[in-house]
């Protein structure tokens, strides 16, 4: 049982995961940026890594990796900046990233350094489920890692059930179909669906994700599912201006 | 050896859908469908009308004389540059249009490089009355304003592409984006062999009109189908795929694929992608790709926006790996003083994309009997301000 399992059956709802960019605003807050969320109350953490042609992402996310890239992170970098993330941070560690840079590292060789550095699942969106199964899963559950499917209003029943078989964390529900970024609208026909997918008693638990930015719409996604993430707002908010006052009054307005 | 796609939708170690999961329903929906819809009697019909009757095909196998002689070989080229919109690319957008069509799609989408693409997908909208929407990279927008009045005009809505670096990757990248935005009513017309399967197959079907007309129109030239060459210049590849398709498995015909090697292979301002790139996965499946050690792609340089692309379709990098085809490279001087070449000796201007193929006929040696095909794939209309530049006409 690796961090992100106990979590999901320690606590049952209002599960707050926060998204951010590897090595922005500056290269070397990674860590920093790490700490000071758990500090303030976040539940979980996706630690993205930044991809010259992210194409799930809108312009905010897109513009964080690109400054990254710019300013130097790459992945061995990344697991540099993450050596002593296990004597700074205790809640559950993600790696959220485009599967290429994955691919170059070399699956097993990025599986272990994860596991090295106590990281305890990844998000790859563009991985696609039938080579992760037939290639990569025994390496990511040898080195204890979650891998973390993405689920859309418009992935079909059977597929859902083939997701939370092969899901061992957590499932990744997308408020709708778009790139990250975007405003929540809680429809009608984003309701049915979020209704539609806590009634089929999954084994998994699942987190909505891609257009939550505020208490209300964070508020809304626990309504369907164990917790929420946010990741484009948290973006934006430190873009600029003192991090840690940043990271204080951002997350104020979610654990008040 | 197998050359094409199989039921997984890879050629040996290359292709698949390597997608997010928001785009998993529209290409599945493609997965599904394509085949049975092409292969379907009344779609034949229709999509061979179009290409008869509006784009002008067939396109004449012409013997190029003078090329010829100064060759010592028999240098036929393919004259896609006479079909309407002037290149090859109309013939994939014909075809996925009508495909769109059958599964009800009201909207499309394109990405485009110079542009040639974005036009043949505009007009195609126009033919039948769909909404049309092109990405085009702000760097790219500026440097061919004839082809985006040409789309407007069409009543395409262009839309500049004004991430990473500014060009045709982007732009894919943004049409990419709008289909996950839009997942129910659009199709995404992409216009080279790349993409998630199906469509590096779907594409080179549509394009293979070209390689099956060349067949025919040798043998009743020369008695036999059978070209000792084919050269066709490289890009994402979808005109050498064309070119290509029907003597892949004819393995006595050579297949030569032109990449650009822009300002020098070596030179950092490059797009030969078999030279400098490494496996990897772009726009959705897994093929070669020019990129950094660390998995970033690398923006490529060519003179000819229509090879200015970082990969190269998962076929290609198919037969580069079994050596099927033979993979080279010309430069962006070359190919232009290629493409002058054949302008003063035959009376035809190519496209300076075209113009790379043209150009490795210098490095070649014949004996004087060798039949030699070159894809002739668009005309030099868009080209005039480069080559004008370059030569100071």
């Amino acid at each position: 049982m690796n961090r992100i399992n106990q979590l999901f059956k320690d606590k049952k709802t209002n599960i707050l995961s926060i998204y951010y960019t590897a090595g922005f605003p500056g290269l070397g807050d990674t860590i920093a940026i790490a700490e000071a969320l758990e500090k303030a109350g976040a539940d979980m953490l996706e630690i993205g890594v930044p991809y010259s042609d992210p194409v799930a992402d809108g312009p905010v996310i897109q513009a964080s990796s690109k400054q990254s890239l710019d300013s130097g992170m790459d992945l061995n970098l990344l697991f540099e900046q993450l050596k002593d993330l296990r004597k700074k941070v205790t809640i559950p560690v993600l790696l959220m990233g485009y599967v290429n840079p994955v691919l170059q590292y070399g699956v097993e060789r990025f599986c272990k350094a994860c596991a090295a550095v106590g990281v305890d699942g990844c998000i790859v969106p563009d991985l696609p489920m039938v080579e992760y199964e037939e290639l990569y899963k025994d390496t990511f559950l040898e080195n204890g890692l979650s891998n973390i499917f993405l689920v859309t209003p418009q992935t079909s029943v059977e597929r859902i059930h083939k997701i939370d078989g092969l899901s061992n964390g957590f499932i990744y529900l997308l408020s709708s179909s778009a790139t990250t970024g975007q405003n929540l609208q809680v429809s009608d026909q984003t309701e049915t669906y979020f209704s539609r997918i806590a009634a089929m008693e999954l084994n998994n638990p699942t987190m909505i994700g891609f257009g939550i930015s505020s208490k209300e719409t964070f508020d809304k996604a626990c309504k369907y599912a164990n917790g929420g993430i946010i990741g484009t707002a948290f973006v934006k908010s430190v873009a600029t201006g003192n991090l840690q006052e940043n990271i204080t009054a951002f997350m104020k307005t979610f654990k008040p | 050896m197998n050359y094409f796609v199989n039921e997984k939708g890879y050629y040996g170690d290359f292709g698949g859908a390597y997608i997010p999961e928001m785009l998993y329903p529209n290409v599945e929906e493609l997965q599904q469908n394509y085949l049975q819809i092409i292969n379907d009697a009344d779609f034949q019909k229709e999509f061979h009308a179009l290409l008869k009757d509006y784009v002008g095909r067939p396109s004449p196998l012409y013997l190029a004389k003078r090329l010829s002689a100064k060759y010592n070989a028999n240098i036929f080229l393919k004259r896609e540059d006479l079909n309407h919109t002037g290149a090859h690319k109309i013939n994939n957008t014909i075809g996925q249009i009508l495909l769109a069509e059958k599964l009800g799609k009201k909207r499309i989408i394109a990405e485009t490089g110079a542009g040639q693409h974005g036009v043949a997908t505009a007009t195609v909208c126009a033919l039948r009355g769909l909404e049309c929407v092109i990405y085009m990279g702000e760097v790219d927008i500026q440097r061919q304003a004839p082809n985006v009045a040409r789309m407007k005009m069409l009543g395409a809505k262009v839309i500049s592409a004004v991430s990473g670096s500014k060009t045709l990757k982007d732009a894919t990248n943004e049409a990419m984006r709008d289909w996950i935005n839009n997942p129910v009513d659009t199709h995404y017309i992409i216009g080279s062999v790349v993409g998630p399967h199906p469509y590096p197959d779907m594409v080179s079907i549509f394009q293979s009109v070209i390689s099956e007309e060349t067949k025919k129109q040798l043998l009743e030239q020369t008695g036999s189908g059978e070209p000792d060459y084919v050269l066709a210049c490289v890009g994402g590849g979808s005109n050498a795929m064309g070119m290509f398709y029907h003597f892949i498995n004819d393995e006595n015909v050579k297949l030569i694929a032109v990449e650009a090697a822009g300002k020098g292979v070596s030179s950092g301002f490059s797009a030969a992608t078999t030279f400098l790139g490494k496996e990897g996965v772009l726009h959705g499946s897994r093929s070669i790709l020019m990129q950094t050690a660390d998995g970033q792609v690398v923006e490529p340089h060519s003179v000819s926006a229509g090879l200015d692309y970082p990969g190269i379709g998962p076929q290609h990098a198919h037969l580069f790996k079994t050596t099927r085809a033979e993979y080279v490279s010309i430069t962006d001087d070359e190919s232009l003083h290629a493409g002058l070449l054949c302008t003063q000796l035959e009376g035809i201007i190519p496209a300076i994309e075209s113009a790379h193929a043209l150009a490795y006929l210098e490095k070649m040696t014949f004996t004087g009997n060798e039949n030699v095909v070159v894809c002739l794939s668009g005309r030099g209309d868009k080209d005039m301000d480069t080559y004008m530049k370059y030569f100071g006409f």
